[in-house]
């Protein structure tokens, strides 16, 4: 993956197949301590101890049709090879959490990417989803929720085009005032 | 700056031409593969050209859908075309100006972009 937003994007089609009705984003862009932490928990049907164990190896997926699952070990590696680590816990019918912490500076350390961009992606494929995505820089703190503007749309579906394309730049112009 | 304020705006619009699309029916659906091999592929720009052309274009019975792996994971980013009555179009190695002329071309206008599907791909030297 070239950026770590794509590699959140992959992360929240997992929690989106695990059913969640609720999915949280977060980062923390800490130039004073050097760390960038992306978080991200769901509520969806989560995972058994045994599946637990080996979800960051490569080939271990829920799929029937084909044997790998690349999305968390990628995450992992990127982590990894940006001195940082990563984490995951999960419990059977309650849900996932995963963080991973990389070094800011660390030269091998991918950009963060366009996270607008994935945002909106998220709330295009699953409107009915609650998605909370917070970013938190040394300069202060953005938070994004899809409740927060379905009671402004009403009926209206947050796939539409043109909501989608409000919610990318609504999120790009915010993040952009934290920079 | 965008605020919450614009979204009412969008809600009056958008109320209007609900009602006309549920009056015309049939639809079109243009799905985009967005799993790990997708994404690493660079679909979301492909789905953000899309959806964004689909707006500006106004085109009311058009839905924009994203999938797993479709299966051929080589040929990512791919695109699918479902019209109703039709057989069927996958475009393959696409990119979010391939996807805009799909848009045009395609949707719009009828013609398949013949050079981007699945069967150009493979039937020509690069297969």
């Amino acid at each position: 993956m070239k950026e770590l937003s794509l590699n959140v994007l992959d992360l929240v089609q997992n929690s989106i197949k695990a059913g969640a009705d609720c999915v949280a984003v977060s980062i923390t862009e800490s130039v004073s301590s050097d760390l960038l932490t992306i978080s991200i928990t769901d509520d969806g049907c989560g995972m058994d101890e045994e599946f637990l164990r080996r979800v960051t190896d490569p080939f271990t997926t829920t799929r029937t049709t084909r044997r790998v699952g690349m999305g968390i070990p990628l995450f992992k590696m990127a982590a990894e090879m940006a001195g940082g680590s990563f984490e995951i816990s999960s419990r059977k019918g309650e849900g996932t959490s995963l963080r991973a912490v990389f070094q800011l500076s660390h030269i091998d350390r991918p950009p963060l990417g366009d996270m607008a961009g994935t945002v909106a992606a998220i709330v295009q494929s699953s409107p009915e989803m609650k998605l909370i995505y917070e970013l938190k820089t040394d300069e202060g703190a953005f938070t994004f929720s899809t409740e927060e503007i379905k009671e402004a749309l009403g009926d209206v579906s947050l796939s539409e085009p043109e909501v989608v394309e409000w919610i990318r730049e609504y999120v790009r112009e915010n993040e952009l005032a934290l920079h | 700056m965008k605020s919450i304020e614009d979204l009412k705006r969008i809600r009056e619009e958008m109320q209007n031409k609900i009602k006309l699309r549920s009056e015309e029916g049939a639809e079109t659906r243009v799905v985009v593969g967005m799993a790990t091999c997708g994404i690493a592929a660079g679909a979301r720009p492909v789905l953000a050209a899309l959806v964004e052309e689909v707006g500006k274009r106004n085109l009311e019975n058009v839905t924009v859908r994203q999938t797993g792996c479709i299966g051929v994971c080589r040929l990512e980013p791919i695109v699918e075309v479902f019209e109703p009555g039709k057989e069927k179009v996958t475009y393959v190695k696409m990119d979010a100006e391939k996807a805009r002329r799909i848009i045009a071309e395609h949707i719009v206008n009828g013609h398949v972009v013949e050079e981007y599907t699945i069967g150009a791909a493979e039937g020509g030297a690069n297969a």
